[in-house]
């Protein structure tokens, strides 16, 4: 078979995380993952399905409902030698967790003077759009990205969601693994070898000309159709998926921001406090000189997530949205 | 302790309430008319009903994702219910917490929760309320069996009975967290286990027996009225549909025998036979009760679909109270 046709091969999202993970497990003794309902369940949303059969107990471990213990036994077993997964079923979840993933992994290393090292991998999902209500639908990457010593990436296709997981797993420090429940579907081109997309790498999905769309994990798919509505207004856009949220590539924001004079950050998160207010003041330190108006945000209002579809409807942000927004920022 | 006809009966359609609404609930789910995540009751109706006819008015309960039985046991409208599951602006929540989130804070219904043992540290805080006040109101803490590995769970079970807080700790065991069996999460049978090592007295009780539960709900709420410290009851129960939705026949975490099994003991056939037996509820009375409760739930439904969704404007509301005046 040549390289171009097993590169033909389509994947869903949340299979080309399956494969991942089963694929660097074969490869690494050390690597095992642990959470609720990921073993013999294969996982609530089927991301660990059939792993429990081919590496057991020990490997695709059942946990109890212990959110700080699963990450705490990651930290443990990182720390010690091995190379954990863990899963926290919904990004939620994670404030139940947060004392091991803010105090502890994440500061272990700088607390001991260099000496402990943490090749953790938290697994996660994130996003709205389900009905699934407050506490089922936060994306809170931001709140991870303002800790020291975490790294958080946010996959937007199944290239991605493959091979960031493979990064995560190989990386040496504690990172946070972020899908999206909604693109677990999304079908795209997966290799079947095992691969890595960098850390820290922004990818440019759609080159342009008129304004830069910055965004990350479901929102590439958004924003993808903006720049298809806008480019039938002659608006060229350029798309930056980010993949990883911390560290942040600001150079490719940068870069983008000198040729195109404007800016648009896209989240699913909240737009108080956001990462794109990050982006906006890196940004314009940075390229101050270059911008044609100030850098736009869209993202969600600063509410809780509804649970009503209609009022849901309003909260996420979506490529009508994403559309205004640029418009507003380009001043049509 | 011999419970008056009115208890039985009482209790009795606490129970037919919850059958009603959860059945009539999956099927709008089957049919794709509720939006987000449903966990349904079905099964373990004797739990909420036996412990909440043993509650008053201004007693408080929190509760779980599966919280639908608990708020009906508690008095919950069906139509600001079934609303609310629609997302409709009449809904308990206005349409903005569904399912997960359902609440009536003027029934001592402190909220359903979507997050895992949330609802526990909950109770214990209204617990303290109750004690600080000396208002003689007791709450009750309703959690799975899943719950009680988590944290807050621990924390909280221990807070109340060191601060001796008129709480009454219900596991509702249903030997399953989700799609995982208790076995794989535990090492022990019985959660009440656990209880001893806060100092809190615990009983297990067939949780498909509302007679049961109610009287060792009863002296449990009669202790922490009467100033001596939490308690913790197990009930040992099943639930009849799968984790969300009714979808259950061939799902490979349990088996259909198990779940055959357990049918053969549903909470209201078993209650219903020994009410004819006793002469307490005759099988056409009973059939009545069913029959004038599932027409409530109709009109429930009917008053729900007609609800108005709610106004765009009312995402931004809510968020915060108002400042004081
Ligand atoms: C903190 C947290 N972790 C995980 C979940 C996902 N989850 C929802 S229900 C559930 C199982 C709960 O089991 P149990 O407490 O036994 O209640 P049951 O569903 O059996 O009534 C899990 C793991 C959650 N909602 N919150
Ligand atoms: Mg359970």
């Amino acid at each position: 078979m040549t390289v171009t046709e097993k590169e033909a091969r389509t994947l869903a999202y949340g299979a080309a995380f399956n494969e991942g993970l089963r694929q660097i497990m074969e490869e690494d003794p050390d690597v095992f993952f642990a959470g609720e309902d990921v073993g013999k369940a294969g996982g609530v949303f089927g991301s660990f399905v059939g792993l429990n059969e081919t590496f057991g107990d020990l490997r695709a471990v059942d946990t109890p409902i212990s959110e700080q213990a699963i990450v705490g036994l990651g930290i443990g077993a990182a720390v010690t030698g091995l190379r954990p997964v863990v899963d926290v079923m919904f990004m939620d979840f994670m404030f139940v967790a947060m004392d091991q993933i803010a105090n502890q992994a994440a500061k272990l290393k700088y607390m001991f003077g260099g000496k402990a090292t943490l090749p953790l991998t938290i697994t996660t999902s994130a996003g709205a759009g389900l009905s699934a209500a407050a506490q089922h639908s936060q994306s809170l990457e931001a709140m991870l990205c303002h800790i020291p010593g975490l790294k958080v990436v946010m996959p937007s296709n199944p290239y991605d969601a493959k091979g960031l997981l493979v990064a995560c797993i190989r990386d040496n420090n504690p990172t946070v693994y972020v899908k999206n429940k909604r693109l677990l579907g999304l079908k795209g081109e997966v290799p079947e070898d095992l691969y890595e997309v960098p850390i820290g790498v922004a990818n440019i999905v759609r080159p342009g000309s008129s304004v830069t769309v910055v965004t990350y994990g479901r929102m590439v798919q958004e924003s993808l159709k903006a720049a298809e509505e806008l480019a039938g207004e002659g608006v060229d856009c350029e798309v930056i998926d980010l993949r990883t949220v911390q560290p942040l590539d600001i150079d490719a924001v940068t870069t983008s921001a000198r040729k195109t004079g404007n800016i648009v950050v896209v989240h699913e998160a909240v737009r108080f406090g956001g990462l794109g207010a990050e982006i906006a003041s890196q940004v314009q330190e940075q390229a101050f000189d270059y911008l044609d108006a100030p850098v736009g945000r869209v993202g969600a209002p600063f509410t809780p997530v509804p649970f009503s579809p209609t009022l849901e409807a309003e909260y996420v942000p979506n490529a009508d949205r994403i559309t205004e927004g640029i418009r507003e920022t380009l001043g049509m | 302790m011999q419970l008056s006809d009115d208890v039985l009966l009482d209790m009795h359609h606490r129970m037919v309430r919850i059958r009603h609404f959860e059945e009539a609930a999956g099927r709008l789910a089957e049919e794709s008319r509720l939006p987000g995540f449903l966990h349904l009751y079905v099964g373990e109706e004797a739990v909420a009903a036996g412990v909440c006819a043993a509650l008053t008015d201004d007693d408080q309960i929190s509760s779980t994702h599966r919280g639908h039985g608990h708020l009906v046991a508690k008095g919950g409208d069906f139509e600001r219910m079934m609303a609310e599951l629609m997302g409709k602006s009449t809904g308990y929540c206005k349409g903005k917490g569904g399912s997960m989130h359902i609440c009536d804070l003027d029934l001592g219904m402190l909220g359903a929760n979507g997050i895992v043992g949330g609802g526990v540290p909950i109770a214990v805080g209204a617990g303290f309320a109750n004690k600080y006040r000396d208002d003689g109101r007791v709450s009750v803490v309703f959690f799975g069996d899943g719950a009680s590995n988590i944290g807050a769970f621990h924390e909280a079970a221990n807070m109340a009975a060191a601060l001796q807080l008129p709480v009454v700790f219900v596991c509702e065991n249903n030997e399953y967290g989700e799609f995982t069996p208790r076995d794989r999460t535990m090492a022990i049978t019985d959660v009440v286990d656990r209880a001893a090592g806060y100092g809190m007295p615990g009983v297990i009780v067939d949780g498909m027996d509302v007679v049961a539960v109610h009287e060792a709900a009863a002296e449990a709420v009669d202790r922490a009225r009467s100033g001596q410290g939490p308690s913790f009851l197990e009930a040992k129960t099943y639930r009849f549909y799968n984790h969300h939705g009714i979808q259950t026949l061939g799902m490979k975490y349990r088996s259909d025998e198990e779940l055959a099994e357990w049918k053969k003991r549903d909470p209201i056939d078993l209650f219903e036979a020994r009410l004819a037996e006793s002469g307490v509820l005759t099988a056409k009375d009973a059939e009545a009760v069913h029959e004038r409760v599932a027409g409530e739930v109709e009109q429930a439904i009917a008053f729900a679909e007609e609800s108005p969704l709610p106004e765009v404007e009312s995402l931004y509301e809510d968020v915060y109270s108002g400042v004081a005046q």
